[in-house]
């Protein structure tokens, strides 16, 4: 595999041919802020807060690091003033559905970046839609029994009952990824609303 | 429901995974509504995650999850109809069906909707039933035209 020199932050890297530049950034020692990037998972170009400035011949433009691939001469800078205030708003905005999610680092980066979880007006929908649990449960466990529904505001994720009821009980792996603790409510609710008979779990048949 | 029609959709594309929307596109024209069996058997025939069905089943305004009547009434609520009175042809069907826009009558016979702009401003208010438009509509004349269905 072919090396390409890159610039991050004004310094020199070496990166391979099909790297992005998140990972490159990584390897090199450069923090980058993600929230829905799982090195395990396909990138997924969510959240954006791992929005960047590339520069390639001499334009700029905002790209997300976990998705952009490198390039000869490409140069990244990871922390202008136009990045800082993006992620803060982002920050702000993802804060309003779930001002109190622990998970992802979410509190550290919003002090880190100055973000006031109070700026937007509240809207508790406690789901970020990160995607983590719903791509996990695809990729890695190959169950889909966790989907995205419905589209724009309404959007969120659901557990899909004839599936959930007989794969989840002894995987609950996607609720540790989870930023806030809103997929297990979501589990329980679906346990308790939408599950075939048996309520305590699997039956011997199973 | 027409199950043998459903049926011969889902054997005419077994297996195709690329083929899932115009599928529940058929199926949605044929059963004017997805009900979940159906998404069920959809997934399982085309070899295509459920999730994935869902996913696209509640993403589409085409497709509906809830029982359809078999007449589709669409009232266009765009600026240039709203201009031309489409309130008045609005409440006027609502009195006669019984129905507010997103429902669906208890006899499975009509469903109302509201539309967004359809593209000719100058027949506005334009009522859709079936498919078949109906241009520069006056609350008395869409009543004659649900009273002969």
């Amino acid at each position: 595999m072919s090396e390409i020199i890159i610039q991050i932050d004004g310094r020199e890297i070496a990166a391979d041919e099909g790297m992005t530049v998140l990972q490159a950034a990584q390897k090199a020692g450069i923090s980058i802020p993600t929230l829905c990037y799982l090195e395990t998972l396909e990138p997924y170009g969510a959240c954006r807060l791992c929005s960047v400035e590339v520069e390639v011949r001499g334009r700029t433009n905002l790209v997300a690091a976990c998705l952009y691939p490198v390039e000869k001469d490409l140069i990244v800078r990871t922390r202008t003033e136009k990045v800082d205030r993006i992620r803060k708003v982002i920050l702000e905005l993802l804060l309003a559905h779930a001002p109190e999610a622990r998970g992802l680092q979410m509190q550290e980066y919003a002090e880190e970046y100055g973000a006031d979880k109070n700026r937007y007006e509240k809207e508790p929908s406690f789901c970020i839609q990160c995607g983590l649990c719903v791509r996990y449960c695809a990729e890695i466990k190959k169950k889909n029994a966790i989907c995205f529904v419905n589209k724009g505001p309404t959007r969120e994720i659901q557990f899909i009952p004839e599936i959930a009821s007989k794969e989840c009980w002894n995987c609950t792996e996607c609720f540790p990824l989870c930023p806030t603790e809103y997929l297990q409510g979501v589990f329980v609710l679906t346990k308790a609303l939408a599950f075939p008979a048996n309520p305590m779990g699997p039956t011997s048949a199973e | 429901m027409n199950n043998d029609k459903i049926e011969q959709i889902l054997n005419e594309h077994q297996g195709q995974a690329g083929a899932l929307i115009k599928v529940m596109m058929e199926i949605q024209e044929e059963n004017k509504w997805l009900p979940r069996e159906v998404l069920v058997q959809i997934s399982e025939k085309l070899e295509v995650p459920l999730s994935r069905v869902l996913r696209i089943a509640t993403f589409y305004k085409t497709f509906s999850l809830t029982p359809k009547g078999s007449y589709q009434i669409n009232i266009c609520t765009g600026t240039a109809c709203q201009v031309r009175g489409a309130q008045q042809v609005l409440d006027k069907v609502q009195e006669l069906t019984g129905i507010k826009p997103g429902e669906t009558d208890p006899d499975s016979k009509f469903s109302l909707e509201t539309v967004n702009c359809q593209g000719c401003c100058s027949l506005g208010p334009l009522v859709e039933i079936d498919g078949k438009a109906h241009g520069k509509t006056a609350p008395d004349e869409i009543a004659d035209a649900l009273k002969k269905i």
